[in-house]
């Protein structure tokens, strides 16, 4: 049709071709992008300067010991440097799975009507207050691990090592379901949008093959999802690490390093929350400072590594594709 | 160029004054610290407004530390703390320091066993309980004090605050006062290492645990335990006595102990026979020389109007007043204030 030719035509020529424009476009875009990394080298930096004085004091036995004396000023953050590791494992080995399951169910099989409300119902998950949840974990959650699963547990996994022990309630483990919990709706959100951009052409192609809906899921779906989804799951580890208040009420705060899961532990981000207002001498703040370090430290080895095998997964799918 | 500058202050005063809403020449006192005696702060400042509408109050209740902290860099105008001041933190200050005792508080023995019977317990036998050297609830120290009571076969967990807190500063204050083996092992301070327990974030964590474990047994401040409807344990105190923590019992510690003139005291273990053992004061800090006039004038005959008609008031939130005698040396200091 010519008229729409001619507003084609006319659209082509109405903005000049403004040099200026672009280039301004482009500084105000990386001078964002340049604010947002210079806040992470800042807080970096801080960190590092708040807690000088004990980095200089303790050295590398602050990584390595496991006293916590803030009387006699001795402080050693191994204790919760594993307790922050390995409640965020736990928290990973749970939700990874539901999540993943969850998301390829909202996106491949789940009725259409079904699937909004059911997000809708997940996402609510997410804005339930940490501090809420955690005296549901109190209240709720904490009295029936103990009365039900754990018992369970000790009885038939109590010869692994990691369910001996007298069975508080408050653990490890509590720490790692809550912390289950408060990553699985932004690993779910994730993962689904990611198995919703896998292009329809990818299913039709699997179906003509005359594959099931499993494999159509497991070929098409999944293994072109891979990279995205594995990404989700670092957006959700990073989420676990920082877990501070809910994990401080279940976790049971003792700086200690024990096998089983039933016995109490500490995370670095529940100590600062703990103690950080009532430390009134510089060296204990000091100290406090250096937990936050160590914090900042992890998170970003967390990333790193995450690239790292991202990096591996790219070459081998690549390779499998040729 | 004088009025100018004054001009330019004023304009910004106004616009600082229209951005906050309030359009009226108040002032403002600004005060950081304990969030024990929050409540009762509060209520006071509340009150007082009626008294002197000239003059606001904002208190931050961020914690000792924090209250002890802002009032070193005279960030605020006052500061408040559930302990007294270290004395390396003291010679840190620019100037002297002041510690204006306010009310008082104790902390309570809760446990959670059938029957909530009242358990009568004494120094040893907390002390043994919180150096993990007794562990189950039918020891024989603890049948010997509770011949009546039912206790038993059962492990006890224990249960302690993993926040910093002047209730823990009162705690093992007391502890290292009654137990030179607490006091080599642990000491005093707001968080410590402990020897034994399970840790529970504030007051309302410490209870959720007890109440949620049988056999736990914990400590909370005495407010809390009595609006939660928990059983405490009585205390023998130094005297010999068996002690129920109420009100009187916490202001009979504070007129029985020993209170030095800078009024850094501690009143856990008092002698007094109807002292309760286990309690402790908070504080404001204040300069002794107040640098701005008019504020120090205002903050002075606060602190006066607290000691006097502000202690009235502290019983219906369940504080403890001061006794009679040290409200007189506390009024003393405050006219010490320069300004």
């Amino acid at each position: 049709m010519p008229a729409v030719e001619g507003r084609a035509h006319a659209k082509l020529e109405v903005p000049p071709p403004s040099r200026f424009a672009d280039k301004a476009f482009e500084w105000l875009t990386l001078a964002m992008a340049l604010a947002v990394v210079l806040l992470v080298i800042l807080v970096g930096w801080q960190l590092a300067r708040g807690s000088s004085a004990a980095i200089q004091k303790f050295g590398f036995h602050f990584l390595a010991t496991s006293t916590w004396d803030p009387v006699a000023e001795q402080f050693g953050a191994l204790p919760f440097i594993y307790g922050t590791v390995v409640s965020s494992l736990i928290a990973l080995l749970i939700a990874v799975p539901l999540s993943i399951a969850t998301a390829i169910y909202l996106t491949e099989l789940a009725p259409l009507w079904i699937r909004q409300p059911l997000t809708s119902l997940i996402e609510m998950l997410a804005a339930i207050p940490s501090v809420i949840l955690g005296l549901w974990g109190i209240f709720v959650m904490i009295p029936f691990l103990r009365d039900y699963p754990f018992p369970f547990l000790k009885k038939y996994l109590g010869w692994s090592g990691l369910f001996t022990g007298p069975i508080y309630g408050v653990s490890m483990l509590a720490g790692g379901i809550i912390i289950a919990i408060m990553i699985l709706p932004i690993i779910t959100s994730v993962s689904r949008e990611i198995l919703r951009s896998v292009p329809n052409l990818q299913r039709e192609a699997a179906y003509a093959l005359g594959a099931t809906r499993w494999e159509v899921t497991r070929i098409a779906v999944l293994s072109y999802a891979k990279r995205g989804l594995f990404g989700a799951v670092i957006l959700g580890l990073g989420r676990a690490l920082g877990e501070t208040m809910a994990v401080t009420m279940v976790i049971g705060n003792t700086p200690q390093i024990a096998t089983s899961l039933f016995a109490p532990g500490y995370t670095l981000a529940s100590v600062i929350a703990n103690e950080f207002t009532e430390a009134t001498t510089d060296l204990y703040l000091e100290a406090l400072f250096e937990i936050g370090l160590v914090l900042f430290g992890i998170t970003i080895l967390a990333n790193l590594i995450g690239q790292l095998l991202l990096r591996t997964l790219k070459t081998s799918s690549g390779t499998r594709g040729a | 160029m004088k009025t100018h500058f004054f001009t330019c202050k004023l304009l910004a005063g106004l616009l600082l004054a229209g951005i906050a809403g309030t359009a009226s020449a108040q002032m403002t006192i600004n005060g950081a610290g304990a969030t024990f005696p929050y409540p009762i702060y509060s209520k006071w400042f509340d009150a007082y407004a009626k008294v002197d509408p000239s003059v606001r109050f904002n208190y931050q209740s961020i914690g000792s530390g924090g209250g002890q902290k802002q009032i070193l860099a005279q960030t605020v105008d006052f500061g408040a703390s559930d302990g007294p001041m270290s004395d390396d933190n003291l010679a840190k200050a620019p100037g002297k320091l002041l510690h204006i005792p306010t009310v008082a508080g104790a902390d309570v023995v809760t446990y959670n066993l059938p029957g909530s019977p009242t358990l009568r317990l004494d120094a040893e036998t907390i002390a043994d309980i919180f150096l993990g050297k007794i562990k189950k609830w039918n020891d024989p120290k603890l049948v010997a004090l509770n011949p009546g009571a039912n206790l038993p076969d059962q492990e006890m967990v224990v249960v302690h605050r993993s926040d910093g807190s002047g209730t823990t500063y009162i705690w093992t204050d007391y502890l290292s006062k009654i137990s030179p083996e607490w006091k080599q092992k642990v000491g005093t301070n707001t968080s410590v290492n402990w020897p034994t327990g399970l840790g529970g974030k504030g007051n309302e964590g410490v209870a959720g645990q007890i109440k949620q474990t049988p056999g736990a047994l914990g400590y909370v401040e005495l407010i809390y335990a009595v609006q939660n409807k928990m059983p405490y344990a009585d205390v023998k105190n130094s005297a010999g006595e068996f002690v129920k923590a109420s009100l009187d019992s916490i202001t009979a510690a504070l007129a029985t102990a020993e209170i030095p003139d800078d009024f850094r005291f501690s009143i856990t273990n008092a002698p007094g026979k109807d002292a309760y053992p286990i309690s402790g004061a908070t504080w404001i800090l204040v300069y002794r020389d107040q640098k701005d006039p008019a504020k120090g004038k205002k903050m002075v005959e606060f602190l006066k109007w607290a000691e006097k008609d502000g202690e009235q008031m502290a019983k219906d939130l369940q504080y403890a007043p001061l006794p009679e005698n040290l409200q007189q040396r506390v009024l003393q200091r405050v006219n010490e204030i320069k300004y």
